[in-house]
């Protein structure tokens, strides 16, 4: 299959746009976060990795697919499998039949990734675009170049248990009718992710992120377990999934090609704007690692001052964004 | 971020890897780049790797002081814990920590054994001894 690799910053946003331009469809990926409205914010507290809780800077895996169906009158078939053998057995079926698959799998038992950043996380996403012997060969979206993967590994990642857990899910399009994106579809995005980063929701968007600021208001400095815990928020900004700013930096490349195709100029000073609370996100998160590092002194009520600032920026910002497209 | 400010530091948890970043570039547009990796990056990264480490080294010496059975060792040598052990293998969580404990470990039949196994990737012979 003649298929075009391309990096992006982001799993589940690089695969989608990946496998639109594979079908004729002209996609950043930038456009596929903010077209899906798949900018978020979410603290949840009952959902545990290693013991810590998940943060989410962006809608659960999967939401950035399925928010691009309706803007693209597209259909995709999402399959799941009980058994590892049934999920090769298709797999290879498509592949056969020319199709270029997606996957959900585990990071921790991708052989390709480097070892120090195998962790038990499930939602990764790839793709996959044929095989060569037992090899699968592989466009995983956050690597520079295309990578191979042994069937048996591939196996264990797709089938991998636990939060989250895959279940071999593939996913593919069936029919992708609107080939370009129109104006109509990207303002209806931003009055999404509008609501959703203002939602009335004590663990969602801003508040949210004020929510996540109280708790980490009463860590102990003195107790070894809160450097764990501000290390995770910032693996969860930064290392897992893009993070906090990553995201905003994406969304900000999003804002202004929507500036563009609305003929809206106030949304490329939005842009500008959310540049800046991305470069917020990325101070907080360097304040956080000298802590973890312990080259200043473990201050998580400082942490959390800086939280709730960035949940008052993104507050004005939202509201600001709501009034452009309204 | 500027472009000139995309962090070039040479992350070793990349172990070389480049990853995507957008940032502004002189124009003020935003656009991708590629970047070595950010010490603040590295830095939370490592500091979970080495929790997971110590974990693991201080399992392995409980387990050499007949104090746990080698699970608990292998259980964070592959990155897991309790309750994604218990996840993984199907066995409640009660019933992974008591595997933990020598006697228990055992007196484990084949079948359980080779649960075990499967979760953790790992031949049966390997999940009964220390490396």
């Amino acid at each position: 299959m003649k298929f075009e690799h391309q990096q992006a910053a982001h799993c589940e946003s690089g695969v989608i746009s990946n496998l639109m331009r594979h079908h004729g469809v002209p996609m950043t990926e930038s456009m596929a976060l903010g077209l899906s409205s798949a900018l978020s914010f979410a603290y949840l507290p009952f959902i545990k990795l290693s013991g810590l809780p998940l943060i989410s800077y962006r809608m659960p895996p999967k939401a950035i697919i399925k928010g691009l169906l309706a803007p693209m009158a597209a259909r995709f078939r999402f399959e799941t499998f009980r058994s590892p053998e049934a999920g090769a057995q298709r797999l290879d079926a498509l592949l056969a039949d020319g199709q270029l698959v997606g996957l959900q799998t585990s990071v921790y038992w991708l052989p390709y990734f480097p070892p120090n950043m195998r962790f038990h996380f499930n939602a990764h996403n790839l793709l996959v675009y044929g095989k060569d012997g037992d090899d699968y060969l592989i466009s995983d979206p956050v690597f520079e170049e295309p990578v191979r993967c042994a069937s048996a590994d591939l196996s264990r990642a797709r089938f991998a248990k636990g939060v989250l857990a895959p279940k071999g899910l593939m996913y593919y399009p069936q029919a992708i009718e609107r080939k370009t994106v129109d104006a109509a579809s990207v303002t209806k995005a931003i009055r999404k992710t509008v609501r959703n980063m203002l939602a009335p929701i004590p663990i969602v968007g801003v508040r949210g992120m004020r929510t996540l600021a109280n708790r980490m208001q009463k860590l102990s400095p003195a107790d070894p377990r809160s450097v764990d815990f501000i290390g995770h928020v910032v693996r969860m900004q930064e290392e897992i999934g893009t993070g906090g700013a990553g995201f905003r930096f994406i969304y900000a490349g999003f804002l202004q090609e929507a500036a563009v195709l609305l003929d809206k100029p106030q949304l490329q000073q939005m842009s500008e704007r959310l540049i800046a609370i991305g470069d917020g996100w990325r101070a907080f998160a360097l304040k956080a690692a000298r802590m973890v590092k312990g080259r200043e002194p473990v201050d998580p009520a400082a942490l959390a001052g800086k939280l709730r600032e960035q949940a008052q920026q993104e507050e004005t910002f939202f509201r600001d964004l709501k009034a452009v497209v309204a | 971020m500027d472009l000139d400010a995309v962090p070039q530091e040479g992350n070793a948890t990349l172990d070389g890897h480049a990853k995507l970043m957008y940032a502004r570039d002189a124009q003020g547009r935003v656009v991708t780049t590629r970047s070595r990796g950010w010490e603040a990056e590295e830095i939370v990264t490592s500091h979970a790797v080495d929790v997971l480490v110590e974990q693991a080294q201080a399992a392995k010496e409980r387990v050499a002081q007949g104090l746990a059975s080698p699970l608990e060792y292998w259980m964070y040598e592959r990155r897991m814990d309790v309750a994604l052990l218990s996840q993984t293998s199907g066995f409640w969580q009660w019933r992974v920590r008591r595997h933990l404990k020598p006697k228990h470990f055992a007196a484990l039949p084949a079948k359980h054994l080779a649960r075990y196994s499967e979760a953790l990737g790992l031949p049966v012979s390997t999940l009964q001894g220390l490396p």
